[in-house]
Protein backbone atom coordinates (compact mmCIF):
# COMPACT_ATOMS: atom_id res chain seq x y z
CA UNK A 1 0.00 0.00 0.00
CA UNK A 2 1.11 3.70 -1.00
CA UNK A 3 2.89 4.66 2.59
CA UNK A 4 2.01 8.36 3.85
CA UNK A 5 5.00 10.34 3.36
CA UNK A 6 6.58 12.42 6.57
CA UNK A 7 8.84 15.27 5.06
CA UNK A 8 11.21 17.22 7.36
CA UNK A 9 11.95 21.10 5.62
CA UNK A 10 15.22 22.49 6.28
CA UNK A 11 15.32 26.52 6.27
CA UNK A 12 19.07 26.98 4.59
CA UNK A 13 20.35 30.86 4.82
CA UNK A 14 24.24 31.98 3.11
CA UNK A 15 24.48 27.52 2.81
CA UNK A 16 23.67 27.26 6.58
CA UNK A 17 20.37 25.73 8.56
CA UNK A 18 19.22 28.80 10.51
CA UNK A 19 17.31 28.23 13.86
CA UNK A 20 19.35 27.03 16.09
CA UNK A 21 18.87 22.69 15.50
CA UNK A 22 18.36 20.27 18.11
CA UNK A 23 18.66 16.98 17.14
CA UNK A 24 19.37 14.04 19.08
CA UNK A 25 21.49 15.92 21.64
CA UNK A 26 23.42 17.61 18.85
CA UNK A 27 23.57 21.45 18.26
CA UNK A 28 23.67 22.21 14.37
CA UNK A 29 24.54 25.46 13.74
CA UNK A 30 25.79 24.24 10.71
CA UNK A 31 25.80 22.26 7.86
CA UNK A 32 22.20 20.99 6.25
CA UNK A 33 23.81 18.07 4.55
CA UNK A 34 25.01 16.42 7.45
CA UNK A 35 21.43 16.66 9.03
CA UNK A 36 19.58 15.89 5.78
CA UNK A 37 21.30 12.63 5.96
CA UNK A 38 20.83 11.85 9.65
CA UNK A 39 17.05 12.38 8.79
CA UNK A 40 17.49 10.05 6.09
CA UNK A 41 18.70 7.34 8.14
CA UNK A 42 15.46 7.98 10.78
CA UNK A 43 13.12 6.96 8.03
CA UNK A 44 12.22 10.16 6.49
CA UNK A 45 10.64 9.55 3.29
CA UNK A 46 12.00 13.04 1.49
CA UNK A 47 13.00 16.16 2.59
CA UNK A 48 12.61 20.07 1.36
CA UNK A 49 15.50 21.87 1.37
CA UNK A 50 14.01 25.69 1.14
CA UNK A 51 16.66 28.47 0.50
CA UNK A 52 15.73 31.62 2.11
CA UNK A 53 18.15 34.08 0.63
CA UNK A 54 17.69 36.06 -2.29
CA UNK A 55 21.37 37.35 -3.32
CA UNK A 56 22.87 35.44 -6.26
CA UNK A 57 25.89 34.55 -4.22
CA UNK A 58 23.93 33.38 -1.32
CA UNK A 59 22.01 30.99 -4.63
CA UNK A 60 25.25 29.59 -5.78
CA UNK A 61 26.05 28.65 -2.50
CA UNK A 62 22.78 26.97 -2.40
CA UNK A 63 23.15 25.64 -5.79
CA UNK A 64 26.40 24.00 -4.08
CA UNK A 65 24.59 22.17 -1.17
CA UNK A 66 22.29 20.79 -3.40
CA UNK A 67 25.29 19.01 -5.17
CA UNK A 68 26.61 17.88 -1.88
CA UNK A 69 23.07 16.84 -0.50
CA UNK A 70 22.65 15.12 -4.08
CA UNK A 71 25.90 12.99 -3.68
CA UNK A 72 25.13 11.62 0.23
CA UNK A 73 21.25 11.56 0.03
CA UNK A 74 19.74 7.92 -0.75
CA UNK A 75 15.69 9.99 -0.78
CA UNK A 76 14.38 12.31 -2.52
CA UNK A 77 14.53 15.75 -2.12
CA UNK A 78 12.94 18.74 -2.96
CA UNK A 79 14.59 22.60 -3.44
CA UNK A 80 12.81 25.85 -3.13
CA UNK A 81 12.90 29.29 -2.63
CA UNK A 82 12.94 31.66 -4.91
CA UNK A 83 12.92 29.39 -8.26
CA UNK A 84 11.81 31.60 -10.95
CA UNK A 85 12.83 30.22 -13.98
CA UNK A 86 13.46 27.36 -16.54
CA UNK A 87 17.16 28.44 -16.03
CA UNK A 88 16.97 27.98 -12.12
CA UNK A 89 15.08 24.87 -12.44
CA UNK A 90 17.21 23.22 -14.73
CA UNK A 91 20.51 24.38 -12.59
CA UNK A 92 19.07 22.78 -9.37
CA UNK A 93 17.79 19.56 -11.39
CA UNK A 94 21.16 19.50 -12.90
CA UNK A 95 22.70 19.56 -9.32
CA UNK A 96 20.74 16.55 -8.30
CA UNK A 97 17.72 17.83 -6.36
CA UNK A 98 14.31 15.43 -7.80
CA UNK A 99 11.92 18.14 -7.46
CA UNK A 100 11.75 22.08 -7.62
CA UNK A 101 9.04 23.93 -5.18
CA UNK A 102 7.57 27.08 -7.10
CA UNK A 103 5.62 29.49 -5.22
CA UNK A 104 5.14 33.30 -5.56
CA UNK A 105 6.74 32.91 -9.24
CA UNK A 106 3.86 30.85 -10.27
CA UNK A 107 1.07 33.26 -9.06
CA UNK A 108 3.02 36.27 -10.94
CA UNK A 109 2.89 34.32 -13.81
CA UNK A 110 1.24 30.71 -13.91
CA UNK A 111 2.24 29.75 -17.30
CA UNK A 112 5.52 29.24 -15.61
CA UNK A 113 4.02 26.10 -14.43
CA UNK A 114 3.26 25.00 -17.78
CA UNK A 115 6.56 26.02 -19.15
CA UNK A 116 8.60 23.92 -16.40
CA UNK A 117 6.23 20.79 -16.61
CA UNK A 118 6.71 20.56 -20.62
CA UNK A 119 10.80 21.08 -19.73
CA UNK A 120 11.03 18.91 -16.85
CA UNK A 121 8.19 16.77 -16.66
CA UNK A 122 5.06 16.89 -14.25
CA UNK A 123 6.71 14.39 -11.58
CA UNK A 124 9.34 17.31 -10.70
CA UNK A 125 7.19 20.48 -10.47
CA UNK A 126 5.89 20.82 -6.53
CA UNK A 127 3.57 24.32 -6.30
CA UNK A 128 3.66 25.60 -3.05
CA UNK A 129 0.67 27.33 -2.03
CA UNK A 130 1.05 29.58 1.26
CA UNK A 131 -2.54 29.84 2.56
CA UNK A 132 -4.22 32.05 5.21
CA UNK A 133 -8.06 33.06 5.62
CA UNK A 134 -9.57 36.47 4.86
CA UNK A 135 -12.12 38.72 6.92
CA UNK A 136 -14.25 36.80 4.32
CA UNK A 137 -13.95 33.91 5.98
CA UNK A 138 -12.26 32.11 2.38
CA UNK A 139 -9.18 31.02 1.85
CA UNK A 140 -6.57 32.70 -0.49
CA UNK A 141 -3.23 32.65 -1.40
CA UNK A 142 -0.22 34.83 -0.59
CA UNK A 143 3.07 36.26 -2.01
CA UNK A 144 6.34 36.84 -0.84
CA UNK A 145 7.09 34.29 2.08
CA UNK A 146 3.42 35.24 2.82
CA UNK A 147 3.46 38.79 3.35
CA UNK A 148 1.31 39.88 0.62
CA UNK A 149 -2.11 39.13 -0.24
CA UNK A 150 -3.57 37.73 -3.35
CA UNK A 151 -7.10 37.83 -5.06
CA UNK A 152 -6.81 33.87 -5.76
CA UNK A 153 -8.49 31.94 -3.78
CA UNK A 154 -6.89 28.58 -2.61
CA UNK A 155 -8.64 25.68 -4.10
CA UNK A 156 -8.98 27.41 -7.24
CA UNK A 157 -5.12 28.15 -7.26
CA UNK A 158 -4.69 24.35 -6.80
CA UNK A 159 -7.05 23.02 -8.56
CA UNK A 160 -5.73 25.39 -11.77
CA UNK A 161 -2.05 24.58 -10.68
CA UNK A 162 -2.77 20.73 -11.09
CA UNK A 163 -4.26 21.68 -14.57
CA UNK A 164 -1.18 23.55 -15.64
CA UNK A 165 0.73 20.38 -14.83
CA UNK A 166 1.83 20.74 -11.21
CA UNK A 167 3.08 17.29 -9.82
CA UNK A 168 2.31 18.10 -6.22
CA UNK A 169 1.04 20.90 -4.04
CA UNK A 170 2.66 21.95 -1.06
CA UNK A 171 -0.03 23.57 1.04
CA UNK A 172 1.09 25.47 3.97
CA UNK A 173 -1.20 27.44 6.57
CA UNK A 174 -0.39 30.63 7.57
CA UNK A 175 -2.31 30.30 10.39
CA UNK A 176 -1.42 27.76 11.96
CA UNK A 177 2.23 27.82 11.12
CA UNK A 178 4.38 27.36 14.00
CA UNK A 179 1.42 27.43 16.34
CA UNK A 180 2.12 23.30 17.04
CA UNK A 181 -1.99 23.64 17.36
CA UNK A 182 -2.55 21.57 14.42
CA UNK A 183 -2.88 21.04 10.78
CA UNK A 184 -5.81 23.10 8.84
CA UNK A 185 -8.06 19.85 8.44
CA UNK A 186 -10.67 21.30 6.80
CA UNK A 187 -8.88 23.54 4.41
CA UNK A 188 -6.60 20.59 4.05
CA UNK A 189 -9.47 17.88 2.93
CA UNK A 190 -11.09 20.73 0.87
CA UNK A 191 -7.87 20.87 -1.50
CA UNK A 192 -7.15 17.07 -1.37
CA UNK A 193 -10.42 16.28 -2.33
CA UNK A 194 -10.16 19.21 -5.40
CA UNK A 195 -7.26 17.64 -6.92
CA UNK A 196 -6.07 14.42 -8.20
CA UNK A 197 -2.24 15.25 -8.02
CA UNK A 198 -0.78 14.75 -4.72
CA UNK A 199 -0.91 17.53 -1.78
CA UNK A 200 1.65 17.63 0.98
CA UNK A 201 0.24 19.59 3.89
CA UNK A 202 2.57 21.91 6.08
CA UNK A 203 1.84 24.03 8.92
CA UNK A 204 0.52 23.42 12.58
CA UNK A 205 2.05 20.43 13.51
CA UNK A 206 2.78 20.02 17.38
CA UNK A 207 1.99 16.36 18.18
CA UNK A 208 2.09 12.68 16.70
CA UNK A 209 -1.75 12.79 16.29
CA UNK A 210 -1.85 16.55 14.23
CA UNK A 211 -0.13 14.14 11.86
CA UNK A 212 -2.96 11.41 12.03
CA UNK A 213 -5.48 13.86 12.11
CA UNK A 214 -3.80 15.27 8.70
CA UNK A 215 -3.87 11.87 6.95
CA UNK A 216 -7.08 10.77 7.91
CA UNK A 217 -9.22 14.15 8.59
CA UNK A 218 -7.56 16.36 5.71
CA UNK A 219 -6.99 13.53 3.72
CA UNK A 220 -3.16 14.65 2.96
CA UNK A 221 -0.84 12.13 1.00
CA UNK A 222 2.36 13.49 2.52
CA UNK A 223 3.17 15.98 6.31
CA UNK A 224 5.96 18.58 6.14
CA UNK A 225 7.45 20.03 9.75
CA UNK A 226 10.24 21.75 10.48
CA UNK A 227 10.97 22.92 14.68
CA UNK A 228 8.48 19.50 16.08
CA UNK A 229 11.80 17.41 14.38
CA UNK A 230 14.83 20.14 14.19
CA UNK A 231 13.98 20.46 18.36
CA UNK A 232 13.77 16.66 18.50
CA UNK A 233 10.38 17.01 19.82
CA UNK A 234 9.04 14.50 17.74
CA UNK A 235 11.40 11.35 16.77
CA UNK A 236 10.63 10.22 12.77
CA UNK A 237 11.04 6.63 14.16
CA UNK A 238 8.49 6.98 16.95
CA UNK A 239 6.00 9.23 14.84
CA UNK A 240 6.33 6.37 12.26
CA UNK A 241 5.69 3.67 14.69
CA UNK A 242 2.34 5.75 16.38
CA UNK A 243 0.83 6.42 12.47
CA UNK A 244 1.19 2.31 12.08
CA UNK A 245 -0.18 1.51 15.58
CA UNK A 246 -3.44 3.95 14.32
CA UNK A 247 -3.96 2.03 11.43
CA UNK A 248 -2.01 4.53 8.76
CA UNK A 249 0.32 3.13 6.04
CA UNK A 250 3.98 4.54 6.54
CA UNK A 251 7.33 3.51 5.68
CA UNK A 252 9.37 1.54 8.61
CA UNK A 253 13.07 2.34 8.49
CA UNK A 254 14.55 -0.35 6.54
CA UNK B 1 33.71 -3.89 -13.12
CA UNK B 2 32.48 -1.28 -16.65
CA UNK B 3 29.42 -0.01 -16.24
CA UNK B 4 27.64 2.19 -18.95
CA UNK B 5 25.10 4.07 -18.29
CA UNK B 6 23.31 5.08 -21.42
CA UNK B 7 23.39 9.24 -22.57
CA UNK B 8 20.33 10.40 -24.08
CA UNK B 9 17.75 13.14 -24.12
CA UNK B 10 15.89 11.58 -21.15
CA UNK B 11 18.70 10.30 -18.86
CA UNK B 12 18.04 10.83 -15.35
CA UNK B 13 21.78 10.40 -15.29
CA UNK B 14 23.05 12.71 -11.70
CA UNK B 15 21.42 10.44 -9.19
CA UNK B 16 21.73 7.14 -10.57
CA UNK B 17 26.13 7.98 -11.04
CA UNK B 18 25.48 9.35 -6.72
CA UNK B 19 23.64 5.83 -5.88
CA UNK B 20 26.99 3.95 -7.88
CA UNK B 21 29.33 6.29 -5.89
CA UNK B 22 28.04 4.97 -3.08
CA UNK B 23 28.53 1.88 -3.99
CA UNK B 24 31.99 2.38 -5.08
CA UNK B 25 31.54 1.54 -8.33
CA UNK B 26 32.62 3.61 -11.28
CA UNK B 27 29.88 4.38 -14.72
CA UNK B 28 30.70 5.40 -17.64
CA UNK B 29 27.94 7.26 -19.23
CA UNK B 30 27.85 7.04 -23.12
CA UNK B 31 25.97 7.44 -26.01
CA UNK B 32 28.85 5.33 -28.02
CA UNK B 33 27.23 2.04 -29.70
CA UNK B 34 31.23 -0.02 -29.24
CA UNK B 35 31.13 1.41 -25.30
CA UNK B 36 28.23 0.37 -24.79
CA UNK B 37 28.64 -3.05 -26.26
CA UNK B 38 31.93 -3.69 -24.38
CA UNK B 39 30.03 -2.93 -20.82
CA UNK B 40 29.95 -5.66 -18.22
CA UNK B 41 26.63 -4.16 -17.01
CA UNK B 42 24.33 -1.09 -19.11
CA UNK B 43 22.20 0.81 -16.92
CA UNK B 44 19.24 2.86 -18.98
CA UNK B 45 17.50 4.99 -16.46
CA UNK B 46 15.23 7.88 -17.24
CA UNK B 47 12.77 10.68 -16.41
CA UNK B 48 10.74 12.36 -18.51
CA UNK B 49 8.45 11.54 -21.68
CA UNK B 50 8.20 8.58 -24.17
CA UNK B 51 7.59 10.16 -27.37
CA UNK B 52 10.69 12.12 -27.56
CA UNK B 53 12.85 9.68 -26.05
CA UNK B 54 12.35 7.19 -28.55
CA UNK B 55 12.60 9.22 -31.58
CA UNK B 56 15.95 10.46 -30.11
CA UNK B 57 16.95 7.22 -29.49
CA UNK B 58 15.95 5.93 -32.50
CA UNK B 59 17.73 8.69 -34.62
CA UNK B 60 20.53 8.32 -32.89
CA UNK B 61 20.78 4.40 -33.61
CA UNK B 62 20.87 3.61 -29.76
CA UNK B 63 17.23 1.39 -30.08
CA UNK B 64 19.19 -1.15 -32.17
CA UNK B 65 22.19 -1.37 -29.80
CA UNK B 66 20.17 -1.77 -26.84
CA UNK B 67 18.03 -3.79 -28.14
CA UNK B 68 21.43 -6.42 -29.15
CA UNK B 69 22.84 -6.12 -26.37
CA UNK B 70 24.16 -9.33 -24.27
CA UNK B 71 25.53 -8.59 -21.02
CA UNK B 72 22.97 -7.42 -18.12
CA UNK B 73 20.72 -4.13 -18.53
CA UNK B 74 18.90 -2.35 -16.15
CA UNK B 75 15.86 -0.13 -17.10
CA UNK B 76 14.71 2.59 -14.49
CA UNK B 77 11.54 4.17 -14.80
CA UNK B 78 11.11 5.71 -18.16
CA UNK B 79 13.56 3.15 -19.32
CA UNK B 80 11.43 0.09 -18.20
CA UNK B 81 8.69 1.67 -19.88
CA UNK B 82 11.00 2.49 -23.20
CA UNK B 83 11.77 -1.38 -23.09
CA UNK B 84 7.86 -2.01 -23.37
CA UNK B 85 6.30 -2.84 -26.83
CA UNK B 86 3.85 0.23 -26.94
CA UNK B 87 3.22 3.29 -24.72
CA UNK B 88 -0.28 5.43 -24.41
CA UNK B 89 2.47 8.21 -24.00
CA UNK B 90 2.59 9.82 -26.99
CA UNK B 91 0.95 6.73 -28.80
CA UNK B 92 4.82 5.89 -29.08
CA UNK B 93 6.19 2.36 -30.45
CA UNK B 94 8.76 1.43 -28.35
CA UNK B 95 11.45 -1.04 -28.34
CA UNK B 96 9.70 -4.00 -27.98
CA UNK B 97 12.56 -5.99 -26.06
CA UNK B 98 9.84 -6.56 -23.50
CA UNK B 99 6.08 -8.08 -24.23
CA UNK B 100 4.47 -5.87 -21.76
CA UNK B 101 2.48 -2.01 -23.08
CA UNK B 102 2.32 0.86 -21.36
CA UNK B 103 -0.91 2.70 -20.06
CA UNK B 104 -2.12 5.51 -18.06
CA UNK B 105 -2.86 5.10 -14.65
CA UNK B 106 -6.59 6.97 -13.69
CA UNK B 107 -7.20 8.80 -10.82
CA UNK B 108 -9.85 7.14 -9.28
CA UNK B 109 -11.36 7.43 -5.79
CA UNK B 110 -8.99 9.62 -3.76
CA UNK B 111 -6.19 7.53 -5.54
CA UNK B 112 -3.64 10.23 -6.84
CA UNK B 113 -1.78 10.44 -9.90
CA UNK B 114 1.27 10.25 -10.48
CA UNK B 115 1.77 7.66 -8.30
CA UNK B 116 3.95 9.52 -6.03
CA UNK B 117 5.83 7.88 -2.67
CA UNK B 118 6.94 4.61 -1.37
CA UNK B 119 4.97 1.19 -2.29
CA UNK B 120 5.39 -1.94 -1.59
CA UNK B 121 5.62 -5.06 -3.84
CA UNK B 122 3.11 -7.69 -4.10
CA UNK B 123 5.11 -10.27 -5.23
CA UNK B 124 7.98 -10.66 -6.21
CA UNK B 125 10.86 -12.78 -7.57
CA UNK B 126 14.44 -13.51 -9.14
CA UNK B 127 17.79 -11.63 -8.52
CA UNK B 128 17.06 -7.97 -8.45
CA UNK B 129 15.17 -9.02 -4.76
CA UNK B 130 17.46 -10.92 -3.26
CA UNK B 131 17.90 -10.26 0.67
CA UNK B 132 15.19 -7.47 0.06
CA UNK B 133 12.64 -8.32 3.08
CA UNK B 134 9.42 -9.12 1.52
CA UNK B 135 7.77 -5.83 3.22
CA UNK B 136 10.26 -3.64 1.88
CA UNK B 137 8.93 0.06 0.42
CA UNK B 138 10.47 1.56 -2.76
CA UNK B 139 10.15 4.88 -4.13
CA UNK B 140 7.76 5.39 -7.02
CA UNK B 141 7.12 8.32 -9.00
CA UNK B 142 5.12 7.80 -11.95
CA UNK B 143 1.63 8.31 -14.21
CA UNK B 144 2.21 5.60 -16.80
CA UNK B 145 2.63 1.78 -16.00
CA UNK B 146 3.55 -1.53 -17.51
CA UNK B 147 0.94 -4.38 -17.50
CA UNK B 148 1.86 -7.58 -16.23
CA UNK B 149 2.70 -10.49 -17.93
CA UNK B 150 5.33 -13.16 -18.66
CA UNK B 151 8.44 -11.29 -17.78
CA UNK B 152 6.79 -9.31 -14.33
CA UNK B 153 9.32 -10.54 -11.43
CA UNK B 154 7.75 -7.17 -9.14
CA UNK B 155 3.86 -6.31 -8.93
CA UNK B 156 2.58 -3.45 -7.03
CA UNK B 157 -0.74 -2.56 -6.47
CA UNK B 158 -1.99 1.10 -6.86
CA UNK B 159 -5.33 1.46 -8.58
CA UNK B 160 -4.84 -1.66 -10.16
CA UNK B 161 -1.84 -4.14 -9.92
CA UNK B 162 1.10 -3.90 -12.22
CA UNK B 163 4.76 -4.43 -13.15
CA UNK B 164 7.19 -3.01 -10.49
CA UNK B 165 9.97 -5.14 -12.22
CA UNK B 166 10.30 -6.87 -14.94
CA UNK B 167 12.81 -9.39 -15.89
CA UNK B 168 13.61 -11.13 -20.06
CA UNK B 169 16.92 -12.76 -20.59
CA UNK B 170 19.16 -10.76 -19.80
CA UNK B 171 16.99 -7.63 -19.54
CA UNK B 172 15.65 -6.31 -15.88
CA UNK B 173 13.55 -3.13 -15.47
CA UNK B 174 12.21 -1.39 -12.47
CA UNK B 175 9.56 1.18 -12.39
CA UNK B 176 10.74 2.67 -9.09
CA UNK B 177 14.00 4.47 -8.53
CA UNK B 178 16.11 2.01 -6.58
CA UNK B 179 18.64 5.16 -6.62
CA UNK B 180 16.25 6.81 -4.10
CA UNK B 181 15.24 3.62 -2.25
CA UNK B 182 17.57 4.22 0.70
CA UNK B 183 19.10 0.89 1.19
CA UNK B 184 16.43 -1.48 0.13
CA UNK B 185 17.37 0.03 -3.08
CA UNK B 186 21.41 -0.17 -2.95
CA UNK B 187 20.79 -3.73 -2.19
CA UNK B 188 18.59 -3.86 -5.57
CA UNK B 189 21.60 -1.99 -7.41
CA UNK B 190 24.48 -4.37 -5.66
CA UNK B 191 22.19 -7.64 -6.82
CA UNK B 192 21.84 -6.31 -10.30
CA UNK B 193 25.73 -5.57 -10.38
CA UNK B 194 26.91 -8.43 -8.69
CA UNK B 195 24.54 -11.12 -8.54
Amino acid sequence: MLAKRIIPCLDIKNGQTVKGIQFEQLRFAGDPVVLAELYARQGADELVLLDITATVEARNTFADLILRTAKVLDIPFTVGGGIDSIAAVEALLRAGADKVSINSAALKRPELINELAQEFGNQCIVVAIDANVEVDGQWYAYLNGGRIATDRKVIDWAIEAAERGAGEILLTSMAQDGTKDGFALELTRAVSEAITIPLIASGGAGTMHHFADVFVQGGADAALAASVFHFGEIKIPALKHFLNAHGIPVRQNQ
Amino acid sequence: MEVVIIKYNAGNVQSVQYALDRLGVRAVWSDDPATIRGADRVIFPGVGAAKPAMAYLKAAGLDDVIRGLKQPVLGICLGLQLFCTHSEEGDTDCMGILPNSVRKFVPCGGQKVPHMGWNTLTTRSGLLFEGVASDAYFYFVHSYYATEGASTVGSTDYLLPFSAALAWDNFYAVQFHPEKSGAVGQRVLQNFLFG
